[in-house]
């Protein structure tokens, strides 16, 4: 019961928050609210029963994210959004219809939290009953990370590493300074 | 009623995905842009979660005196999609830094009149 | 920044508990909650800690982007070659039970080397983009 209860409120407060990032022009306060939303997102996975993603959530969208952002804030020193030259009537009208699709779709959606749904009928059952025996690792999420899915892993690794990479080519020190001033001086 | 709270999660994740939807195509900052970008794969993160929650389970650590878990394959799914998630925000964030660079703003209208102009 | 003495003696304080904090979630992870994807960004926060704190200069020093870089690969490599070392060994690509002599010590092994892997990756991925957004505004 209080489940539910901390789910709905932590829900509600997620759907505030998601408003006042798009109506706030301040982009250091976006900065700021962007963090508050993945503090209150990492609450909600923990209501959920997911620990290890809470856990995540917590240091990644809370901590790196939001240092990044302000990094860039200071890189671009634009602290205030330009006001849109138009009522953005045609965005508003897209998102209208997609949302409406997609809860159209949600009518045939197992209820939250059913036990009955296929999605727990498939391989879950497998790694829950057998992940322990099989791989002496309390912690399934770990079990199914490394072990069961660990090729997916290994793809998730590189994309990292690619990403890391992606960073360094674009804005990595230049090596030759001397000619980078002169490109400077021409422009 | 039941019916209501049974989806109620489901309602607020489109709620959210289309927030961050509208912020990104509607807005021309492109700071806000990746923040919207951000909501909408967050949003995705919750309808996952949602979906493996199980009535009754606990976080997915064998102990014992436990009988039911929830389903621990979309805990995997998203955890690793939350740090690939900020890696690709900081390639995004790279590339926001490098067009402030050139251009000298972040504004998607005043990139595209530089464009013109050219 | 350099003059406020409260922040830095508490740094001072912190730093290695984090430090702590995020060798225990790596090698941990395998019993409660955590693994390298947590363990890594715990890590690289405790570095970016000290250098919004003591400087950037200061906290490259300490962990030189070179460095960086090379880790950043090795945690790959350590991963991807614990899948080579198992084909060598006659099992699947990253089938750990052929580790060692029973399958459960070497599922242990596995997991415990492929979570490390991940947690260099991460960590210095993580450590070399702060760095680097924080080094372009000081050019």
């Amino acid at each position: 019961m209080i489940d539910n209860l901390l789910n709905i409120t932590l829900l509600a407060f997620l759907a505030i928050t998601a408003f006042a990032i798009i109506r706030i022009r301040n982009l250091f306060a976006v900065i700021m609210l962007f963090g508050i939303y993945s503090l209150l997102s990492a609450g909600l996975f923990v209501v959920l029963d997911a620990a290890d993603v809470a856990f995540t959530e917590a240091a990644v969208g809370a901590g790196i994210s939001t240092v990044l952002m302000l990094a860039t804030l200071a890189l671009t020193k634009n602290h205030e959004e330009k006001p849109p030259a138009h009522r953005p009537w045609l965005p508003m009208i897209v998102v209208l219809v997609t949302g409406a699709a997609l809860v159209y779709g949600t009518v045939d959606i197992p209820s939250f939290s059913d036990s009955e749904a296929p999605a727990h009928k498939h391989v879950a059952p497998r790694y829950i009953e057998e992940g322990f025996k099989e791989t002496g690792v309390p912690n399934l999420v770990t079990a199914v990370l490394a072990s069961y899915r660990g090729f997916d892993t290994l793809g998730e690794v590189t994309v990292i590493f690619t990403a890391g990479i992606g960073v360094l080519l674009l804005l990595g020190r230049r090596r030759g300074r001397k000619r980078g001033d002169e490109d400077n001086n021409e422009t | 009623m039941d019916f209501i709270f049974g989806h109620y999660n489901y309602w607020i994740v489109i709620i959210l995905m289309m927030a961050g939807f509208y912020t990104v195509i509607s807005r021309g900052n492109l700071i806000k842009k990746i923040t919207g970008l951000n909501i909408f794969q967050t949003s995705v993160f919750l309808l996952y979660i949602s979906i493996g929650n199980v009535e009754g389970g606990t976080t997915p650590i064998i102990a014992e005196g436990v009988e039911q878990y929830s389903n621990p394959l979309p805990h995997v799914l998203i955890l690793t999609a939350i740090v690939v998630g900020v890696a690709t925000t900081a390639l995004g964030l790279a590339l926001v830094v490098r067009i402030r660079e050139e251009y000298g703003t972040i504004e998607e209208e005043d990139i595209h009149k530089q464009d013109e102009s050219l | 920044m350099k003059h406020n003495l409260i922040l830095r003696v508490i740094a001072k304080l912190l730093i290695p508990i984090i430090v702590l904090y995020a060798l225990y979630v790596q090698f941990h992870g395998d019993f409660g909650p955590g693994g390298g994807f947590q363990a890594g960004v715990i890590f690289s926060v405790a570095f970016i800690f000290y250098a919004l704190v003591y400087g950037i200069e200061t906290a490259e020093r300490v962990m030189p982007e070179s460095v960086l870089r090379i880790l950043a690969s090795l945690g790959v490599l350590i991963y991807a070659g614990t899948g080579v070392a198992t084909m060598l060994l006659g099992g699947n690509f990253l089938d750990y039970n052929v580790l060692a002599s029973n399958p459960i010590a070497g599922q242990h092994i596995g997991i415990l080397v492929i979570e490390l892997g991940v947690g260099i990756t991460v960590s210095s991925v993580m450590l070399l983009i702060f760095f680097i957004f924080a080094g372009r505004a000081r050019q």
